[in-house]
């Protein structure tokens, strides 16, 4: 039996700000992970990291990351990429400073 | 102190034309990442979780006012308003902005500063001991080596691609405070029948295999120094493995050949090279210890000094933690804590940096060290100075009397903004600090070194700290793994350790209960963390850590 897919979402760094940026399902790069396009199955998550690595000129270093469903869209699975979408927990700099990201 | 030639200054320029074409090209598409990345780390910009970091090197962590108040000036034009002090005597910038980062090397350029060599398979930034020409315990001041083997190695074609990157460290001292044991290659100088002369200490190293250096050769005179290490790094550079970057650094080139089968090579190589050193390398060191002769050091009565030691208990606290003998007496080394309690160890602001480059105009030669603890020194204070650079230490925040006691931690970035980590370091470092101040048991507890690393890296150098801490991910949560006994100095060892790891909210916990039982244990309150760590053992303290292992166990 297949192994069940992890939902993921396409996330890189901004190339000229370097702040953490989500792919949306309308082809936008949000600094909001809630507006991510969570995406469900394997095929198709891979299709989607191709056409972010073919966009050099806005993202650096795009990959896929586990992330869950959530009530307002989607969720970090793990600790490392809550820090990436909220920003480190000794300044309440990054995405603290401009988006309400609540630190869980 | 050291100024660039002219030489110098025009391939400063000539690099950073070439990386602010490099950065155009990979805005306007015509480089990929792949391409760009390399360029980018030869320039120390990294891209790590929220944003680009740039790593200055300040060359064996000397700065003169000018250079500090550039690095408040990048600190707050480019950056948000504070720069992080790391333990190999860089500065880093955690919020640069790529199309930006041209600009702040051109601004560092104006004071002679880059970011070269901060990072790839090069010799990195030679570090020295930060107390260099003026620690009381020296034999000579360690520098002009540093700064001839970065001449040495700068560009130096045979070191571009080597199997792994390669670090060098340096002292004059028989008390290592410059952790020459934990280098690729550590030197320290030493004088013997009249001839100067270092030591060479090789294969130490921390990270995934951490293992302290062994003594390559007891002494090489100076006029050899630079064909042996040349004979050494070549040797590596022939035998080392390149088919596992772990595997690649000296100190598996050593532990796999052995300490005598290396010196057997070394000697050999070191007999082909040596006729192409003829002496003009002595000539250069001559000609650099010139930029690095000692200040005039003043004259005066040191007598304001005793009085307010006398009469100010807070200004008698401070000196008695954070000031250093220096080797004229009427002199005093002064230890800059940027680790108040609370704060993120090593992070000081643009305004307190120009702070400290006033103090360092005003009362020390106009110079400032960076120790790998992350703390700022005035190398040369006059003592009849100490009462007033504290005043103005005490209105910035800057008068912290922590010097060498438990809330003095070295922390890495760890997973608030290394790419690379498994677990947050800086956090766990404040919650230490914040915790012991609250009990006020700081100064009773004494000489005691935490040391936190958020991977693997160890980038904390968490296996030399008395107690070190080493943060993981196990199973998607973080856990902290403790290790005790671990010696940065000449008595250097890794840390054993204590058994499993501990979750995000018991470590600071656990962190009180082996200093709980060193209390108890201690023979005398003379008696050091350390010391009493080697005398005991490690049973008292797991006991302490477990006790339902000890409990299933009876
Ligand atoms: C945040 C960006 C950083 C990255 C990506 C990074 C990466 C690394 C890596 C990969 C190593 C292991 C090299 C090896 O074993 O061959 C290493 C070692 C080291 N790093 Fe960092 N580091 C970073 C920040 C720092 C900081 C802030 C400090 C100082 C506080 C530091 C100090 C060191 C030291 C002293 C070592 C040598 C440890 C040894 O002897 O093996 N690094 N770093
Ligand atoms: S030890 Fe690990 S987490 Fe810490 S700075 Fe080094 S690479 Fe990053």
């Amino acid at each position: 039996m297949a192994r069940a897919f992890t939902p993921k979402v396409v996330t890189a760094n901004d190339l000229l700000e370097g702040d953490v940026v989500y792919q949306t399902e309308d082809d936008r790069w949000s600094r909001d992970l809630s507006e991510a396009e969570l995406i469900t199955d394997e095929a198709h998550a891979q299709v989607r990291l191709l056409d972010a690595a073919r966009q050099a000129s806005k993202i650096v270093g795009a990959y896929l990351a586990d992330a869950v469903a959530g009530d307002n869209g989607p969720e970090p699975a793990h600790f490392r990429e809550d820090f990436r979408r909220t920003g480190p927990s000794n300044y309440a700099h990054g995405k603290q400073e401009t988006s309400p990201q609540p630190r869980a | 102190m050291y100024r660039y030639s002219e030489f110098d200054t025009a391939f400063l320029a000539e690099r950073n034309a070439q990386f602010r074409a490099q950065v155009e090209r990979r805005i306007d598409g015509s480089l990929t990442e792949d391409e760009f990345k390399p360029l980018r780390l030869m320039n120390g910009l990294y891209l790590q979780l929220h944003a680009y970091m740039l790593r200055v090197a300040i060359p064996y962590g000397t700065l003169s006012s000018a250079q500090m108040r550039q690095l408040a000036l990048l600190a707050e034009k480019w950056d948000k308003g504070y720069g992080h002090f790391t333990t190999r005597q860089n500065i880093q910038y955690n919020w640069p902005k790529l199309n930006d980062v041209p600009d702040m090397l051109d601004a560092l350029a104006e004071v002679g500063m880059h970011a070269i060599q901060t990072s790839g398979n090069t010799i990195r930034n030679v570090t020295a001991d930060h107390f260099a020409g003026a620690a009381a315990d020296e034999v000579a001041d360690p520098r002009p080596y540093a700064e001839l083997l970065r001449q040495w190695s700068t560009d130096h074609p045979e070191f571009q691609f080597m199997p792994r990157k390669f670090k060098i460290a340096i002292t004059g001292s028989e008390n290592d405070r410059a952790v020459i044991k934990a280098h690729d290659i550590g030197l320290q100088l030493i004088e013997r029948d009249g001839v100067l002369g270092a030591r060479v200490i090789v294969g130490g190293g921390l990270g995934r295999t951490p293992m302290i250096g062994k003594e390559l050769s007891e002494f090489v005179a100076f006029d050899d120094l630079l064909a042996y290490l040349e004979a050494t790094v070549s040797v590596w550079n022939q035998i080392g493995r390149r088919d596992n970057k772990y595997k690649a650094r000296i100190k598996i080139t050593v532990h796999e050949n052995g300490i005598d089968t290396i010196r057997a090579k070394v000697n050999e190589r070191f007999l082909q090279v040596r006729p192409q050193f003829k002496g003009a390398d002595m000539n250069l060191l001559e000609e650099i210890k010139g930029h690095f002769a000692p200040p005039a050091f003043r004259e005066g009565s040191v007598a304001s000094f005793e009085s307010a030691y006398t009469n100010d208990p807070v200004f008698r606290s401070w000196v008695d933690t954070n000031i250093a003998p220096h080797k004229n007496a009427d002199h005093a080394i002064v230890t800059i804590s940027i680790k108040k309690h609370g704060q993120t160890p090593g992070d000081a602001t643009a305004e307190q940096m120009r702070v400290m480059a006033d103090l360092a105009e005003e009362f020390a030669y106009d110079e400032l060290r960076i120790s790998h603890e992350q703390n700022v020194i005035l190398p040369h204070v006059h003592k009849s100075d100490l009462p007033a650079i504290h005043a103005k230490l005490k209105e910035y925040e800057l008068a912290t009397a922590n010097i060498g006691l438990i809330s003095d931690i070295i922390a890495c970035p760890g997973m608030d903004y290394c790419a690379l980590a498994t677990a947050r370091s800086i956090p766990v470092a404040q919650e230490i600090a914040t915790r012991f101040e609250d009990m006020k048991l700081e100064h009773d507890i004494g000489h005691l070194k935490i040391k936190i690393s958020g991977c693997i890296n160890a980038c904390g150098h968490h296996h030399v700290g008395h107690i070190g801490i080493l943060g993981l991910d196990r199973a998607g949560v973080e856990n902290y793994q403790i290790t005790l006994g671990g010696d940065a100095t000449e008595t250097a060892a890794i840390g054993d350790r204590t058994g499993p790891g501990f979750a995000y909210d018991e470590i600071v916990p656990a962190v009180e209960r082996i200093v709980d039982t060193y209390l108890e244990q201690r023979e005398s309150a003379e008696e050091t963390f350390l010391e009493a760590y080697r005398r005991v053992g490690m049973a008292p303290f797991k006991a302490a850590l477990y006790p339902e292992a000890q409990a299933n166990a009876a």
